[in-house]
């Protein structure tokens, strides 16, 4: 009797017991590490052009429920770091089978697709409605780091050190390339290829198979 | 049941849809008076094909559905898959995420026997209040849980060959903070429990279960040891860093009910000192080895069995691989549904009220009784 009596008043003055909260208009913050339903990550605003998909379907095949079914593009279009690639033309996830498990997250190469926070999905259909599409998938990156403001910062880091390491690759190639080409030196015409956005022969030579023959001369 | 009681025993169906079967659980029970003559069990109302999916999906993909075996203890389900995919590769696993590992195993013990005790009261007929005071508790734990993994109760949380996300030092402090107050909590309850006349009344000396039979039935865990059987693998197999903590195996002496209830309140005690000792002892440093691939991972041709000393029992995962992407067999030892096999010798004998308090301390989890 004492021990009911302590625990009932105590829920009125513990401070930690006051946990209470008028839910739509103010919540509790969500912990950083919190997940629920996989999203598409894009950069810039364009969410179309942006995206970081690449359509490799690797999610497709390692995801436990297969939830995700993805149609891969016919052409390609230059992603982040001015590569073609190809694109998803369809990417759904159907949420109603998704089981949050993050393991879509864990296998993507590309930093392409993470988990979303946002609870409030009741629908008032079963069927469509809880069939997302690309579009409803794609979230900027801006939002991703409104959601994990550590992580994402951390992904942004890595995405700038390998678009570095690209670049430095692909500006020893063309030096490379260039030097194989003419002897004369031709800083000038390397740089220009090894520009962002260029998807020139030689610029995307790899420096080992250049090297042999700039090395012959 | 299909046989004739010449009009002296009454057939009762108990359950599916029972409020103390702990799920759908159904007991074709044979009543004499209040008397129970004869008990079966059925299950499979939960049957999910567990063992199924798990030969058809990646190792790793297996990791999720071992949340839903017994949802209430994800962590320790995902430790005993680890570790038997560990043992089968031949995986070594960095000091930091052992630690992590045996901290938040404990943690689950903590609430699974908590709330395992505030369920046995509430079949007793205490409605609600020791159920919310160990919920309350519970809920403290399932925090901690959030904050890491992202989820309370399908944590997913672990990997073959370490753990899934860093916790840092916020994170540690709130669990040290958690567990120093627990023994609070624990007084508190022992104190409801130990000197409820209701309690003692309708626990002792009902479904009582002789060592001799405990031992025959493969009974593991808690039940096992409210036996008088010193048999826990945290001790016997000595598996992740158990054998650099101090801690003592509690023993019951009559194996009744009451012996299996207060058997998980000295549990709780002991588990609070493992996780003080693990707290203080845990140093930085990696938490995955960084050798195992994520993707396309394939163990080498061999088969394996990894168990732990889950909340409930013995939990086992027994792997055949055949050198491909995804196990050839994979077989699940559940706890809980080896307990439950012998629930017709606990029960005869008894009311139809303590059937209901004696299947309560065998505790189950329907997600690992049916899989």
């Amino acid at each position: 009797m004492a021990v009911t009596l302590r625990n009932f008043a105590g829920s009125y003055f513990e401070k930690d017991r006051l946990i209470t909260v008028q839910y739509p208009e103010e919540r509790n913050p969500l912990p950083e590490n919190y997940r629920n339903f996989p999203i598409l990550i894009y950069d810039t605003d364009d969410a179309e052009a942006g995206l970081r998909c690449v359509a490799c379907k690797i999610c497709e095949k390692e995801c436990p429920p297969q939830c995700i079914y993805i149609i891969k593009s016919d052409d390609k279009k230059p992603d982040y770091m001015g590569k073609p690639q190809f694109y998803p033309k369809v990417f759904d996830i159907d949420i109603s089978v998704c089981m949050s498990c993050q393991i879509c997250v864990e296998v993507c190469p590309f930093e392409a697709i993470k988990m979303d926070k946002d609870f409030e999905l009741s629908k008032r259909e079963r069927f469509d409605a809880l069939l997302f599409r690309k579009e409803e998938l794609s979230k900027s990156n801006e939002y991703y780091h409104r959601i994990h403001p550590v992580e994402a910062a951390a992904v942004d880091a890595n995405l700038a050190e390998a678009a570095a390491a690209a670049e430095a690759k692909k500006k020893a190639a063309a030096a490379a390339a260039a030097a194989a080409a003419k002897p004369t030196p031709a800083t000038s015409n390397a740089t220009t290829t090894s520009a962002p956005g260029s998807t020139s022969a030689p610029a995307k030579a790899p420096p080992e198979s250049s090297s042999p023959t700039a090395s012959k001369q | 049941m299909s046989s004739r009681f010449d009009g002296e025993l009454l057939e009762v169906s108990m359950g599916p849809q029972h409020p103390s079967t702990h799920g759908v659980f159904r007991m074709n029970v044979a009543l004499e008076g209040e008397i129970v003559r004869k008990l079966k069990p059925v299950f499979g109302y939960l049957h999910r094909n567990h063992e199924k999916i798990g030969e058809n999906a990646s190792y790793l993909g297996s990791m999720p559905y071992t949340d839903r075996l017994d949802y209430f203890c994800s962590m320790t389900n995902n430790w005993a898959y680890a570790l038997s995919v560990e043992k089968l590769a031949g995986i070594e696993v960095p000091e930091r995420a052992e630690y992590l590992r045996v901290i938040l195993a404990e943690l689950t013990r903590l609430q699974n026997h908590a709330s395992l005790l505030g369920f046995l009261l509430s079949d007793m007929g205490a409605w609600g209040t020791p159920l919310m005071y160990a919920f309350r508790e519970r809920e403290k734990i399932l925090d901690l849980f959030e904050s890491l993994s992202g989820s309370r109760m399908m944590c997913d949380y672990m990997r073959f060959g370490g753990c899934r996300v860093e916790a840092d030092a916020d994170w540690l402090g709130r669990a040290k903070k958690i567990v120093d107050l627990f023994p609070k909590f624990l007084d508190e309850f022992e104190q409801l429990i130990l000197q409820n006349e209701i309690v003692i009344a309708r626990t002792q000396n009902v479904g009582k279960l002789s060592a001799d039979l405990a031992i025959n039935a493969g009974i593991s865990g808690p039940m096992l040891r409210a036996s008088g059987v010193n048999y826990d693998i945290r001790k016997v197999d000595g598996y992740g860093f158990y054998p650099r903590f101090k801690f003592r195996i509690p023993l019951g002496d009559h194996g009744d009910t009451y012996d299996r209830l207060m058997m998980r309140a000295l549990e709780m005690r002991e588990s609070v000192e493992i996780l003080k000792q693990a707290l203080a002892q845990i140093q930085p440093g990696p938490i995955v080895n960084p050798k195992v691939k994520i993707r396309a991972f394939r163990p080498p041709i061999g088969e394996a069995y990894g168990r732990i000393e889950g909340p409930k029992g013995e939990l086992g995962f027994y792997l055949i691989s055949d050198g491909g992407p995804n196990p050839y067999r994979y077989r699940v030892r559940p706890p809980s549904f080896i307990n439950l096999t012998v629930l017709e010798d606990l029960c005869l004998g008894h009311t139809v009220a303590d059937v209901m308090v004696i299947l309560g301390s065998v505790d189950i989890v329907m997600g690992e009784v049916d899989r």
